[in-house]
């Protein structure tokens, strides 16, 4: 069905677009995000409300705008 | 034709007393009067010019409550040209008028400063409770509560462009502004719903066009107070956007808007070819779509998926950028900066949206999530995830998660700090701004459009600021400089 067909994206001269850190997994920087990430996860139960589903479950709110 | 897209943000933030009978509206009057009672002078707001029922298509609706019934617990005027008070049970923070999205970023941030400040002088009170702050959009129980952006527009562009031209921006601008949730808490998505969404608020849009903002919200509301001249301007109030945490998703979010709407303004928008059959539906599709490549019916029976949509508005953008210039919103520098910005955002959600995770709030908070369901299995509807979805949002720098992620800065906190006390330079914030850290005696009510002043003498004398580009420190700073008192001022002025 034509309907179904998706349409050719046109995106503008994005070959010139350069990839200057690439931070995948292997890079300098993508390691850096893991490690971070890593930090967050070991010290998060520290950091996290105690009760976690009383606090869920009193969260709230007046609905607003 | 495009006029400067002065630019402003207005968050209602999830508030928390201690205890389970902790009164909202009190929590919030605390929090504005404690920061109020520090550093500011009360300054009380003027609801004369207000008329939030006021529509865009040339009606007002009947027998509508004034605003001031709400929020006459607490309510401010900052010297940096913001308001800051008590709107729906929730402490609601006004930015100034801003002139480009970076401005807005820092502002928005002043913003959060605010709070935090707000926090710490509330804890300081013998009696009060702790009361905490979140930047988010809803209570993971159905109750939303709103980020609103203002966008200053050329009063002659038809509201139906208006309409047709931002449709296909919003519904498909949530790849970006998206700051992600857990779960779902409407009807909206029926039999599967989604484990985690993009955006916290898409799901709450059930209209295309509507005066309405607190039940059945349309994707494009009507509020028509401009708080300028009538005459020449309009005010877009933009209600479908997520409260972001990451600068870059904020600096996307005003950007994108102000560049689409100048387009709008110059009819260089291919509004036509981008017409979604339902963009209500396409709204819900686009937050429950974490692949990005969802086909979304379009009017003219293909389909495009919301990157594939975004692409062509983006290429819009560049073409007007050549053709028109960027002056319009911010000049070459912001405006280059938004357009390059919008490309390598646009390619990494294609290539990879996992590069994005230290840029957008949904693709980091997934990552964190992701992270934790790893370490300790649990399932997507586990309270833990529940949890940090909502902490991920406590404004409290010792609880928030967000300040403990490597996430990308686009103004620094020097920056941040002096916003929280000087207004922006180039738009009327600044005269309203200075007037107030200047005379805070004698400026009785400050609006958006006007200033009153006591001058001691019968009548009180107000200032009309109808123009939201006049007023700027270019225009007031050596008239202020020259003046020793606000009688002065006044004289001055009316010669």
């Amino acid at each position: 069905m034509a309907e179904r067909e998706q349409k050719r994206r046109t995106a503008p001269s994005r070959t010139e677009t350069e990839v200057v850190d690439e931070p995948s997994p292997s890079s300098p920087r993508g390691e850096k995000l893991k490690a971070d990430l890593d930090d967050l996860l070991d010290e998060i139960d520290e950091v996290l409300e105690d009760n976690a589903e009383e606090f869920v479950r009193n969260y709230v709110q007046k609905g607003g705008q | 034709m495009a006029i400067p897209k002065v630019c402003g943000i207005e968050t209602e933030y999830g508030i928390q007393a201690a205890g389970p009978d902790g009164n909202p509206v009190t929590a919030s009057s605390i929090l504005v009067n404690a920061y109020a009672a520090e550093v500011e002078r009360r300054t009380r707001w003027d609801f004369e010019d207000e008329s939030p029922d006021k529509d865009a298509r040339g009606y007002a609706r009947e027998g509508a409550m004034p605003p001031m019934v709400e929020t006459h617990l607490a309510n401010t005027v900052l010297t940096n040209g913001a308001r800051y008070y008590v709107d729906h049970a929730h402490p609601e923070y006004s930015t100034p008028e801003c002139f480009d999205a970076l401005e807005l970023v820092c502002h928005d941030k002043a913003g959060e400063e605010v709070i935090r400040r707000s926090m710490v002088a509330a804890a300081a009170l013998p009696t009060a409770p702790v009361v905490v702050a979140y930047k988010n959009n809803s209570d993971g129980k159905g109750n939303s509560y709103g980020c609103h952006e203002n966008y200053l527009m050329d009063r002659t562009v038809p509201f139906a462009n208006v309409v047709s031209g931002v449709i296909p921006h919003f519904v498909t601008r949530q790849v970006f502004t998206g700051a992600g949730k857990v779960g779902h808490e409407t009807t909206a998505f029926g039999s599967e719903p989604p484990n985690f969404q993009i955006s916290q608020r898409a799901e709450f849009f059930e209209e295309m066009v509507g005066l309405e903002t607190t039940l059945k919200r349309p994707i494009v509301n009507t509020r028509d107070e401009p708080h300028a001249d009538p005459k020449r301007f309009r005010r877009l109030h933009v209600i479908v956007g997520d409260a972001n945490l990451a600068e870059v998703a904020t600096f996307l979010k005003v950007g994108t808007t102000a560049l689409v709407l100048a387009m709008i303004e110059d009819d260089m928008l291919p509004a036509k070819e981008l017409t979604l059959s339902d963009p209500v539906r396409a709204m819900h599709q686009v937050s429950d779509d974490l692949g990005l490549s969802r086909p979304l019916r379009m009017a003219d029976g293909s389909t495009m998926s919301a990157l594939e949509i975004q692409w062509e508005i983006f290429a819009a953008g560049r073409r007007y950028a050549k053709e028109r210039g960027l002056e319009v919103v911010g000049g070459d520098s912001v405006g280059d900066m938004v357009l390059d910005r919008w490309e390598a955002v646009l390619q990494g959600l294609e290539d990879d949206p996992e590069r994005l995770a230290d840029q957008l709030d949904w693709v980091a908070k997934r990552r964190l999530l992701e992270g934790y369901r790893d370490r300790h299995g649990c399932r997507w509807d586990d309270q833990r995830l529940a949890a940090l979805d909502l902490q991920y949002h406590d404004l409290r720098p010792e609880r928030s998660l967000f300040a403990r992620l490597p996430m990308e800065r686009l103004v620094d906190d020097a920056a941040v700090r002096a916003a929280v006390e000087a207004p922006p330079r180039r738009t009327r914030a600044w005269f309203r701004g200075r007037c107030l850290a200047r005379w805070p005696d004698a400026v009785v009510t400050a609006n958006w459009d006007s200033l009153v002043f006591d001058l001691g003498t019968d009548p009180l004398r107000r200032v009309p600021m109808m123009d939201p580009l006049k007023g700027t420190a270019d225009h007031t700073d050596a008239l202020l400089e020259e003046c020793a008192n606000p009688t002065e001022l006044l004289d001055r002025l009316n010669s």
